[in-house]
This record gives C-alpha cells, sequence and structure tokens, in this order.
C-alpha cells in the first residue's frame, strides 16, 4: 500500500515528537523505529525527516546536542523540550478528532461499503 | 569486513562528503549528522550479510538525490543563503582559517583608510579651512592603497607586483603634489578627476593579483567595479540616514555634532566605505546574481528610447547642440552611461547564446549614442577652432575621441553578432583590451597635462 505524500508530511510531526517523548534518540533511530511502528507502511525518506527535526528544533519544540558514546562515533542527538510535550498533546487531540470522524464516516456512510473499483478505474 | 572493503567504503563516503560540500544548503554539521546516518545503515546492512559497496549504494539511494535532500535542506533553512552575504559559508578545511581572517584583515584596511584621511589634519591641512584644493586632489589616495593592500592580501600578490603597485601609488602622489598648480587652475581640477580613475586602474592589477594579461581577469575586475558602485552607492545612502540621525538627535539634547560630522563622521565614513564595499562583492559574490546585469536589463530599453526621442528632437526642432562647457561633461557622462550598459550587459551575458532581442536593443542604444556624440564632437571642433586649445577642452575631446571609439567598434561588433556573422567573445575580447586605452589616458592626462598646458 502507497501512503500519499500529503498523509505522511501530516502524520510526521506528531510520529516524531510521539517517538521522542519516549526517550532521547536520533534521525536513523527514529526512521527505524517509525518504519517498525507502521508495519513497514511508512517509510520516510531521509530528505523528509532531517529537514523535520530541524524544523522542530527552530520552532523549539525539540533540542538537539552532539554526543560521542564511550567507543562509539560522534552522533546527533534530539530530546523533546516541555513545549514540544504541550504540542504533542495538541496534536493528539487534533488527530483523535480527525479519527473519530473518520470512524463515524466509515460506520455510517454505506455507499462505501462495498469496496470495489470505480467503473473508471476497472479498465486499469 | 575486509581490510580492503573497508578502505574502499571509506573512499566513498569521503567522495559523498565532498559533495555535499558543494552545497551551500548543507552545512557541515548536517552533512556530518547525515553520514552517520549512512554509516548506521551501511553496518545494518553488511550485517544482514550484503557487500560493503553494495551496501553503500543502498544506503546512498535511500538517502534521496543530493538535490532533493538540499532542496528540502533549502526550503527548511532559507536563511542559510542569506547570511552567506556577510559570512562566507562553510569552506572547505584550507582556506577556513585564512577566511576567518578576512574580516579583521578589512576592518584593518578600512580602519587605515579612515585614518589616512585625518593624517593630513595633524599637520595643518584642514579639511573645512581653506585646503579643499589639497584634499581634492589627494582623495584618491586616502583610501586606494588600502583597497589595494586588502586586495594584495587577499590574492597572495608576490613582491614584484607589489613593487610596481606603490611605484605607481607614489608616481600618482607626487604628480598631484609636486607640479606647481593654482587651486582655481583648470589642470588641478583634470588631476584631481582623473588620478582617482588612473589609481583605480592600479587597484585593478592588485585585484587580479598581478595578472593583468588575463582577459578573463580583466572582465572579473569590470564586473567587480560596477558590484562595487552600486555597494558603494548604497552604504552612502545609508551613511546619509546615518548623519541625519547624528545631527538631529544630538541637536535634540542641546548637543551640536555638526563638527564631529564633518571632521570624523563623514570623510572617515567615506573612505571606510571604499574598502567595505569592495569587501561585500567578494563576500557575496557567489551567492546571489549581480546587481548590475540586473539593472543594466531595466535601464537598457529606457536609455535608448531617451536617446532616440533626443535624436527625433534634434531633427524635429533643427536646433544644433550647443555646446557648454557644462554640456560637454554631460555628453561625456552620457557616452560613459552608454559604455557601462554595454559593459555589463556583455559581462553578464551567456557567451554562448544566441542573439536575442535585448542584443538588438543595446546595439539601437549603442547607435545612437554615436550619433549623438559625432554631433557633439563636431560642436567640440568648432569651439577649438575658434577659442584654441585649453586643457579642459583638449581632455574633453581626447576623452570623446576615446569613447567614440570603443563605442563605434563595439557597435560594429555587436552589429556582426547580431546578424550572426561573429562570436560573442570578440566584443568581450575587445572591451577587456580597450581597458589599457583609459589608464593609458588618465595617466596622461594627470602627468603630462600639467606639464604641456603650463599647469594652466
Amino acid at each position: 500500500m502507497h501512503i500519499t505524500k500529503d498523509l505522511v508530511a501530516a502524520s510526521a510531526t506528531p510520529l516524531v515528537l510521539g517517538i521522542l517523548a519516549e526517550g532521547d534518540s536520533y534521525g536513523y533511530a527514529i526512521l527505524k523505529q517509525v518504519n517498525e511502528l507502521s508495519g513497514g507502511q511508512l517509510e520516510w525518506t531521509d530528505g523528509l525527516l532531517y529537514p523535520l527535526l530541524h524544523r522542530l528544533e527552530r520552532l523549539g519544540h525539540v533540542k538537539s546536542a552532539w554526543e560521542t558514546p564511550v567507543g562509539g562515533r560522534r552522533r546527533k542527538y534530539y530530546r523533546i523540550t516541555d513545549q514540544g510535550r504541550a504540542e504533542l498533546a495538541e496534536q493528539r487531540r487534533q488527530w483523535a478528532a480527525v479519527v473519530d470522524a473518520l470512524r463515524g464516516v466509515w460506520r455510517t456512510a454505506q455507499s462505501i461499503k462495498p469496496i470495489t473499483a470505480p467503473a473508471w478505474e476497472a479498465g486499469r | 569486513m575486509t581490510a580492503d572493503s573497508t578502505n574502499e567504503l571509506e573512499g566513498q563516503l569521503a567522495e559523498w562528503r565532498a559533495y555535499t560540500h558543494r552545497r551551500r544548503e548543507l552545512h557541515h554539521t548536517d552533512a556530518d549528522e547525515l553520514e552517520d546516518h549512512l554509516r548506521s545503515r551501511i553496518t545494518e546492512l553488511t550485517e544482514a550479510g550484503l557487500h560493503a559497496d553494495e551496501a553503500f549504494l543502498i544506503a546512498v539511494k535511500r538517502m534521496g538525490s543530493l538535490d532533493e535532500l538540499s532542496r528540502e535542506f533549502a526550503r527548511e533553512h532559507s536563511e542559510r543563503l542569506w547570511k552567506q552575504l556577510v559570512l562566507p559559508g562553510e569552506p572547505d578545511a584550507p582556506t577556513a582559517a585564512r577566511s576567518r581572517r578576512e574580516l579583521p584583515v578589512m576592518v584593518l584596511c578600512a580602519a587605515a583608510a579612515a585614518l589616512a584621511i585625518k593624517v593630513p589634519g595633524w599637520f595643518g591641512l584642514d579639511l573645512s579651512d581653506g585646503d579643499a584644493a589639497f584634499y581634492a586632489r589627494n582623495l584618491s589616495l586616502f583610501a586606494l592603497p588600502a583597497l589595494a593592500g586588502y586586495f594584495v592580501w587577499q590574492r597572495r600578490v608576490g613582491p614584484h607586483v607589489i613593487g610596481i603597485l606603490a611605484l605607481l601609488f607614489v608616481l600618482g602622489g607626487v604628480a598631484a603634489n609636486a607640479y606647481p598648480m593654482a587651486d582655481d587652475s583648470q589642470t588641478l581640477v583634470l588631476t584631481a578627476i582623473h588620478l582617482p580613475l588612473a589609481l583605480w586602474l592600479v587597484v585593478g592589477v592588485a585585484y587580479v593579483g598581478g595578472d593583468w594579461r588575463s582577459d578573463r581577469r580583466r572582465m572579473d575586475f569590470i564586473r567587480f567595479t560596477g558590484e562595487w558602485l552600486i555597494y558603494f552607492a548604497l552604504i552612502a545612502l545609508g551613511g546619509g540616514v546615518l548623519t541625519a540621525f547624528t545631527a538631529g538627535t544630538f541637536r535634540a539634547i542641546g548637543l551640536n555634532a555638526e563638527g564631529f560630522i564633518e571632521a570624523w563622521l563623514l570623510p572617515c565614513g567615506a573612505m571606510a566605505a571604499v574598502i567595505v564595499s569592495a569587501w561585500l562583492v567578494e563576500a557575496k559574490q557567489s551567492v546571489i546574481e549581480n546587481m548590475a546585469p540586473v539593472l543594466t536589463r531595466v535601464f537598457t530599453p529606457l536609455f535608448a528610447a531617451t536617446l532616440l526621442a533626443f535624436l527625433v528632437a534634434i531633427i524635429w526642432t533643427n536646433n544644433g547642440i550647443d555646446v557648454e562647457r557644462d554640456a560637454l561633461i554631460l555628453f561625456d557622462l552620457l557616452l560613459v552611461i552608454v559604455l557601462g550598459l554595454l559593459l555589463y550587459a556583455i559581462s553578464a551575458r551567456d557567451l554562448t547564446a544566441r542573439p536575442g532581442l535585448f542584443d538588438r536593443l543595446q546595439l539601437a542604444l549603442v547607435a545612437s549614442a554615436l550619433v549623438i556624440d559625432v554631433l557633439v564632437l563636431l560642436a567640440i571642433t568648432g569651439r577649438i577652432t575658434e577659442w584654441g586649445f585649453s586643457p579642459n577642452k583638449s581632455a574633453a575631446l581626447g576623452e570623446n575621441v576615446i569613447l567614440l571609439t570603443n563605442l563605434a567598434w563595439s557597435a560594429w561588433l555587436f552589429l556582426g553578432f547580431v546578424r550572426g556573422r561573429m562570436p560573442f567573445a570578440r566584443l568581450e575580447l575587445w572591451q577587456t583590451r580597450y581597458v589599457i586605452v583609459y589608464a593609458a589616458w588618465a595617466w596622461t592626462v594627470v602627468l603630462a597635462f600639467p606639464l604641456v598646458f603650463n599647469f594652466a
């Protein structure tokens, strides 16, 4: 299944903030975690993740620091700030509202039930 | 992983790093972060049984193309592209130490220029007193040596060229001060106008790092001159605002700042601005498109229209050009501006592009300027045969002839180019070579005119 660009972009911020709320992390680990959480459905490009991390830092939602673990490589770690947690809570409320609305639609709208391809797509 | 494949991988990673260096959007630390990412993925892939080079390929592929990546970074960090206006981005290691010294050296040169104009004051030559003539003829000797010095440092010019530069500056200084010219003489005014031009071209020798035989480098200097003028004008505008505020705010608390403004702020600021403008041009060179060609695009059609209207008016009213002394200078300036428009259009032009509408416009501009100038020249010759030679008239005549020659031959080459008979490079070559003529003429006026005209 291919998830459209808009959806990926919209869900990126709460995902990253949510992962960082669990504990400090770095780019590659965040990417892997997103992949695992979505069961491989959400494949982010690196071009999406790093500018997003930098934007969150500029907005004050996260802080970054270069750390060198013993015997390891120098690596940039990100940590969520209080403001970031507040933002995450806010995004969570918004997403809950959206998900509720969608759930309602899936239940009531009978026309969507039979998931058959529309006529103009059948020929493909 | 074997030692061999580790080496190979490091080599590939180094190459990848080198690529990121060329992206202004990607900072050094961003590249570090991305490299860490690449390494993490490579480690995981090699642990899964892939060879190092395969893992590298996949990791880079997943990263996405650098084009795309830097576009994303640029979107997030648009300020980076602007910051480089003043702070040179991320130079490669060897030049890093040097560019860190760039700012202090520039400040030092600017301070030297600002101080230089105060030095004569210690010997009783006051700006506001009757020594204005001294300052007029020496004006270029305060800031331009410092500017040349800055380029000498920046381009690491050899001692041989430094000697020539010093010699020329001394020569200009001696000519301006040793000749017994009266304060109100025409030759003094001519020296005051031509010495800065002559010495500016000397600065040009420093700018091209002594490599003044190279056409490309000379074109660089022409480009630099146009940009420098624009920056200088901008700084002058800002300086005017600063001056107004200084005067106004101090007056408001009952202090008179005018003495300070006249004795320090204006002269020192102007001299320092010469260096700061040059430094700004150098610092932002590669960042945004240069301004001079942009202005050229705007003003070429406007000037062409004005000149054509003027020509039509001459024919319509059947009036000749009445050549007063002021009008002479006006027409010389007109030719200089047309030449400037031509030069900056040339300097920014894609040499391989085919002739287009703008080139035809340019040709129309040059042609109408030529016609007007021939009319002016006829008028000048009439005056000279009537009144004889004076330093002013001779200088004006010489300049007109020199500019006319340049424009006429440019028009001819331009015509050949527009008709597709000549490569554009011929035109560029002609312009860069002609700079020598200007230098020779400026020095002639400074060195020979006072002698020829007996310091009149």
